[in-house]
């Protein structure tokens, strides 16, 4: 009973509040005393979740852990395992094993009409025979509310997606754009601890896309509603996101800001799956501090970096060198570099910001580059020596 | 000149299609209607709707044929949607056998289905044979020869007619949408009564007019399951025709089950219409 209370406080009505104290949500407040540490509690806690259909594993052990108002996104190619991961969360699938805690309760064994999560499905899941009114209101029937709490919540929740006046339509008098955003508020309304997006982006046309994205992250941020969202997309992930957890079959092969992942690639997956990467292939030689001596398959010596801390890079290791198309430059000649190769330009690629260049070296292989379209450019034809330095090449282990 | 002869072609290709179809709907359909409108009004009078309407044997006798329809209907609605919401939820092997259950008396002639119902049916059929054995009942049901029996007999041969339209229903409901409801807080009861029977309301109703339409003219089931002591509009036109050979007081009879049937399936197309404009 008090419980139910202090869930119906915390609704749109008290979308002010939670604007001046983001990260105090009720229930994670109320989580008691931690053990001290760095990092606030998390407010989402997976552990060792895995799930199997069959004989594949769709997850294989995840831990993740979301911190309060935090927009964490999966991000990973169809079939890693994050639609899954996903459904587990919500409670649509339940997991073989490992644990989940929300706003410091254990939710696993919980029905997903007990979680106090609001999820916006990829086809937006709109109840068809209902207008956009009834369909946001439809979480707070199930709660009981009576109808005039209902019916200003409801104008309040369409106020906040842009809606005003929109309450009779039915889902199919509105436009994607529109009924993404009727989900949107239909997952808000009754101030669920958790909101789930699975990929509510990807049925919008590009340009209501970017508009949307924005919409959806400046709406988090004003309401502090930490918040998982699933895609496929690495530019949505790197617009939208606090942090980024990249999944790969299963896994997740390597969290942290969209910067980390873009400059700092744990492996070499998240490497080729976040932006565009030149990979070398080669094995360690001397290995000092953060910094390691590869000798590449052509016999050439580059210098990489190697992330803080990393213990599993030893003398022979099978290593990946990542290093960014936008890193390189061109070097005059005589002018030397920690790292360089040469070639001839094979094509160049005029993309508005910046121009694209593939540069085909000396060994055969393709190399890409992306400068600014406004600095120095090639020409297809030319004959180029580019270099970099070590801070802008990592290495990880190549498998 | 060529190119006016194609044009004509074009335009000629549809109605000479459309020929052959159009002749047979008529010549076999629409005129056969025709004459027996004509012979409804025989002589130029109304009689034989006053007959049908006034007199209180005929008029019992449709509204008792409306009414064994309705509960047929309503059997047939109660039967076919746990059956459809099973097969639209079944794997692909156990859907093949469910149909096959479904499908094969479907394919078996109405009058051996009938006879077969006689048999289970009967004062010392396996029905009564088996609840006497067992003890449940003393004395033999009367299953045979009554409403009871019809009823039993003609839910039976329409159960298919229910059963498929809101099959068909069922496999188009987005599988998110329960999911969202329990998201947001439903029950399962409430994901049923809320989402999942609405939106399934659609197909349930085309399955009732099909089974509705059809029971309204029945003819063989009443009259075998019957035995003499039910009687339809179905029956009574059939005696009228050959016992009595009065024609025009049988086709004003065919006529009046004729506007009965589109009466209603009228107002069930405007109910329908009515509660999904959301399709």
């Amino acid at each position: 009973m008090g419980r139910q209370r202090r869930r119906d406080g915390r609704t749109l009505g008290q979308v002010g509040d939670r604007e001046v104290a983001p990260a105090a949500s009720g229930p994670a407040g109320a989580a008691g005393p931690r053990p001290a540490a760095e990092a606030p509690a998390p407010h989402l806690a997976l552990a060792g979740i895995e799930r199997r259909f069959g004989a594949v594993a769709a997850l294989a052990g995840v831990d993740l852990a979301a911190r309060p108002g935090e927009f964490l996104t999966l991000l990973g190619p169809s079939g890693s395992g994050k639609t899954t991961l996903l459904k587990v969360v919500a409670g649509f699938e339940p997991p073989d094993r490992g644990r989940i805690a929300l706003a410091g309760r254990d939710i696993t064994a919980l029905a997903p009409a007990k979680r106090d999560i609001g999820m916006v499905f990829q086809h937006y899941a709109l109840f068809p025979h209902m207008s956009a009114a009834a369909n946001i209101g439809f979480p707070l029937a199930m709660r009981g509310q009576s109808r005039t709490a209902m019916r200003e919540k409801v104008a309040a929740a369409l106020a906040l997606v842009g809606l005003s006046g929109y309450d009779d339509r039915l889902p199919r008098q509105l436009s994607g754009g529109q009924q993404q955003r009727v989900a949107l508020a239909r997952a808000l309304v009754f101030g669920p601890a958790l909101l789930l997006l699975d990929e509510p982006l990807g049925a919008l046309d590009r340009k209501l896309r970017g508009q949307m994205q924005s919409e959806i992250k400046s709406l988090q941020r004003r309401l502090g509603i930490t918040t998982l969202f699933v895609t496929h997309d690495q530019e949505e992930a790197l617009a939208l996101s606090d942090r980024i957890a990249v999944m790969n079959e299963g896994r997740i092969a390597q969290i942290g800001t969209p910067e980390d992942l873009y400059r700092r690639p744990a492996t070499r997956f998240v490497a080729e799956f976040i932006g565009e990467a030149n990979i070398f292939r080669g094995r360690a030689g001397v290995v000092s501090g953060d910094k390691v001596e590869v000798r590449l398959e052509s016999g050439a010596a580059m210098r990489a970096s190697l992330a803080p801390g990393d213990r599993t890079v030893h003398y022979g290791a099978d290593l990946a060198l990542v290093v960014r198309p936008e890193r390189p430059r061109r070097l005059a000649p005589g002018e030397t570099a920690e790292n360089g190769v040469s070639g001839i330009v094979a094509e160049a690629t005029y993309l508005g910001e910046t121009i694209r260049y593939r540069v085909t070296l000396d060994g055969g292989s393709d190399f890409f580059l992306r400068w600014p379209a406004d600095g120095a450019t090639l020409a297809p034809g030319m004959r180029v020596t580019l270099g970099w330095g070590v801070v802008d090449m990592n290495a990880v282990l190549w498998g | 000149m060529s190119v006016l002869t194609r044009r004509l072609r074009a335009e000629a290709a549809p109605l000479v299609l459309g020929t052959l179809p159009l002749l047979f709907v008529f010549s076999f359909f629409l005129y056969p209607l025709l004459r027996l409108f004509i012979t409804s009004f025989h002589g130029g009078d109304l009689s034989g709707y006053e007959r049908a309407l006034t007199d209180s044997l005929y008029a019992g006798v449709l509204l008792d044929t409306v009414r064994l329809a309705l509960v047929v209907t309503a059997i047939c609605f109660v039967l076919a949607y746990p059956v459809a919401y099973l097969l639209s939820n079944a794997s692909r092997l156990w859907a093949a056998i469910g149909f096959g259950c479904l499908l094969l008396p479907f394919w078996t002639s109405v009058l051996v289905r009938t006879y077969a119902w006689m048999i289970l049916l009967g004062r010392n059929g396996i029905v009564n044979r088996t609840l006497l054995d067992l003890g449940f009942i003393t004395e033999p049901l009367p299953l045979l020869y009554n409403e009871t029996g019809v009823v039993i007999g003609m839910v039976h041969v329409l159960l298919p007619y229910m059963v498929f339209p809101i099959y068909a229903v069922m496999l188009r409901i987005d599988r998110d949408l329960p999911a969202a409801a329990s998201g947001l807080g439903a029950s399962p009861w409430r994901v049923f009564t809320r989402i999942y029977f609405p939106l399934t309301l659609p197909g349930a109703y085309a399955g009732a007019v099909l089974v509705f339409v059809v029971a309204l003219g029945f003819f063989i089931t009443p009259a075998l399951l019957g035995g003499g002591r039910v009687m339809t509009i179905g029956l009574l036109i059939e005696q009228q025709v050959r016992q009595f050979l009065d024609w025009p007081f049988a086709a004003a009879l065919s006529a009046l089950l004729l506007a009965a049937a589109l009466l209603i399936q009228s107002a069930f197309h405007r109910a329908l219409r009515g509660d999904s404009a959301w399709r």
